[in-house]
């Protein structure tokens, strides 16, 4: 049973229409063979034009749509001898933060995911995406550890934001992300960050301060989530649309911006629609950005990474 | 229109000189004890309340006046006109609350990035303002980080960089969340040069402030009280369905588990920081009071001042320094 969004209702139908003729057999005058076909086309032709124009807000529940691939998924699917590391070595192991060894097509990689989890048991195994300050300790472990075997450090985002717990503060939140931003500028490997769905302000840059960020067609990147957007600013939590258009969170203004290097285009309808074609997008990219950073040296993709972070901030100031 | 209390009330207290006379600002209310505090008392207090020491904000003036030696400091200017590169509109525009904080504090953003003496020592301070738009971090405010950082490399000064801010500046989306990237590698320039990055945290430090530059001094002193977190008091008493203890987030709290390394009051800032920057620097006992530079180091249009060759480009529009 799929999950329809709530702009999704023409879809719905017609999903179920071709699903319900596809149980008949084909016994009567009608080629049932002929109208699925044609239920077909009009459902791609539909989808089409609805995901051509997603609104801000629409994107963003996209971005957070249940069977979207996670973090995990473009682990398993990408990473050859997936290798999982765990633990700050101070406190404990954040499961929030996937992290560990593997080959990226023939490459050995140092491999960081923040995944969401996919039911409730694997949602609260993960924290709901949202990490305590262990988990980008040890994200600044591993990718300390990435720079000293002169690994390429690949990392996907995906998360509503840090962890905003009593726990978490008391252990130094904003002092773990502070740290993973400055460790991030260190590194003299490739570092390429993946927004694959919902990068959600700190929790979402202190693993993507990298040389190359690129973003899903319909994942979003933004300051503040549009809800809590929408509760500060405009004193009402329901005016959520109206703070995603404002925010400018979707993948096509963020490559207007500057701030990311490219945008991933999703298959029809949606990364959640088809899955593996999305992850082989996303991997095809980050082969070609490898690629390229691979031909720099130490020293200047650690220069490049910070002269691209100081020019993109200064956007905006006459 | 509420006839009643648009047009009856104010009448009313024109006809009896309603509030008038009574000079409002001679007392002040302690918001920690309640206690009455006569203003002359507060100013020679430093904004700290002698009934139970509660340290009150002040201004970001008075704040430099205080840490500078004899008071004396220089301004910096930079590019700090923030343009609304968004178009940001909520339930006003952005261009137009940016107008309003401009013309209530004189100033354009709100960060102060200042240069003096201090024991005798160069330092280079960058201080928030908050009472601009709660000390929010714009592109305004991370190019003045850039900028004190900067300048700091090419004085050989240290750079002290004192929050007051309730985090990044919704109102420039994503643009704010890339200060954070951005005034880090500021501070790790400053700190690969060897020289002292010092953070006096005051009330507030929260949000993409404490996560980034905030949190990444040599050496961190708060003020006492003060509030230091990530995430705000209310979003975390929503999640976890719980109160939270009264001195959750306080600088004394974030003391108690390892986060900064001293809670210091404020009339003994000054003198703190000068031991701090001496004993890091190793450059003897300090003097209390030295003459001020009497030019301040050029910079800008290319020109290398002394001090370390730096590999950077000075920002542009870091221009020359104005007298306060």
């Amino acid at each position: 049973m799929h999950h329809y969004l709530d702009f999704e209702k023409s879809i719905a139908e017609l999903e179920g229409k071709i699903e319900e003729l596809r149980h008949l057999t084909g016994d009567g005058e009608v080629n049932i063979a002929d109208e699925v076909s044609k239920l077909q086309d009009k459902l791609e032709k539909q989808l089409n034009q609805l995901y051509a124009k997603l609104s801000p807000w629409q994107k963003a529940q996209v971005a957070r749509h249940p069977e979207r691939p996670h973090a995990v998924d473009y682990i398993k699917a990408l990473i050859e001898d997936f290798t999982p590391l765990a633990g700050d070595r101070l406190f404990a192991e954040d499961a929030a933060v996937v992290g560990g060894l593997g080959r990226f097509r023939g490459q050995s990689v140092m491999v960081l995911g923040i995944e969401k989890g996919k039911d409730t048991e694997t949602r609260v195994k993960h924290n709901f995406g949202m990490a305590m300050p262990e988990g980008y300790r040890k994200a600044q472990r591993l990718m300390l550890m990435a720079d000293r075997f002169r690994l390429p450090v690949i990392t996907f985002v995906d998360t509503s934001g840090a962890y905003p717990g009593a726990d978490a503060e008391e252990r130094g939140q904003a002092e773990a992300i502070a740290k993973a931003i400055e460790v991030s500028f260190k590194l003299r490997v490739p570092f390429i960050s993946v927004v694959i769905g919902e990068g959600g302000s700190g929790g979402a840059i202190a693993l993507a301060s990298a040389n190359t960020v690129l973003m899903l067609e319909h994942s979003i990147y933004s300051v503040i989530s549009p809800e809590g957007c929408a509760s500060i600013l405009w004193r009402d939590g329901s005016m959520n649309k109206e703070a995603a258009e404002a925010l400018r969170l979707t993948a096509q203004d963020l490559l207007e911006l500057k701030v990311v290097d490219a945008v991933v285009p999703e298959p029809m309808g949606g990364a959640h629609r088809n899955p593996r074609a999305a992850m082989m997008a996303v991997a095809d990219e980050i082969s070609r950005q490898l690629e390229a950073l691979k031909r720099m040296d130490g020293g200047q993709l650690k220069t490049k990474r910070r002269e691209k972070f100081l020019e993109m901030g200064q956007v905006g100031l006459g | 229109m509420n006839w009643l209390k648009d047009f009856v009330r104010p009448k009313l207290k024109e006809l009896v000189g309603g509030g008038k006379d009574i000079p409002e600002n001679l007392w002040r209310q302690c918001p920690s004890c309640q206690q009455m505090i006569f203003h002359r008392d507060l100013d020679e207090n430093l904004n700290v309340c002698q009934h139970c020491g509660h340290h009150m904000r002040i201004g970001v003036g008075q704040r430099l006046g205080l840490l500078f030696d004899g008071g004396e400091y220089k301004t910096v200017q930079f590019a700090s006109k923030v343009v609304d590169p968004l178009k940001f509109r909520d339930l006003k525009k952005y261009t137009e609350r940016l107008k309003e904080y401009q013309s209530k504090t004189a100033e354009d953003d709100a960060l102060i990035v200042a240069h003096g003496k201090m024991g005798g020592q160069n330092v280079v301070i960058a201080a928030f303002n908050f009472a601009f738009m709660g000390g929010s971090m714009g592109a305004a405010v991370g190019e003045g980080i850039l900028t004190a950082s900067r300048l700091a490399q090419v004085q050989d000064a240290s750079l002290i960089v004192i929050p007051a801010s309730g985090g990044a500046r919704m109102q420039e989306g994503i643009l704010s969340l890339m200060q954070m990237p951005r005034t880090t590698i500021a501070v790790e320039e400053v700190k690969e040069k060897g020289l002292p990055y010092l953070v006096l945290l005051t009330d507030p430090t929260t949000g993409g402030v404490s996560a980034s530059f905030a949190m990444l001094g040599d050496v961190a002193i708060a003020e006492p009280g003060c509030v230091i977190g990530f995430a705000g008091r209310r979003v975390i008493e929503q999640t976890i369905r719980q109160e939270l203890p009264k001195d959750f987030q306080s600088a004394e709290y974030l003391l108690d588990h390892g986060m900064i390394d001293m809670v210091v009051e404020r009339k003994k800032l000054r003198s703190t920081i000068i031991r701090v920057l001496s004993l890091l620097r190793n450059t003897g006992a300090p003097a209390d009071v030295v003459e001020l530079m009497a030019e301040p180091v050029p910079m800008g249009d290319g020109k290398k001042a002394k001090g370390p060759i730096i590999d950077a480009p000075i920002p542009h529009g870091a221009g020359p320094t104005k007298n306060d």
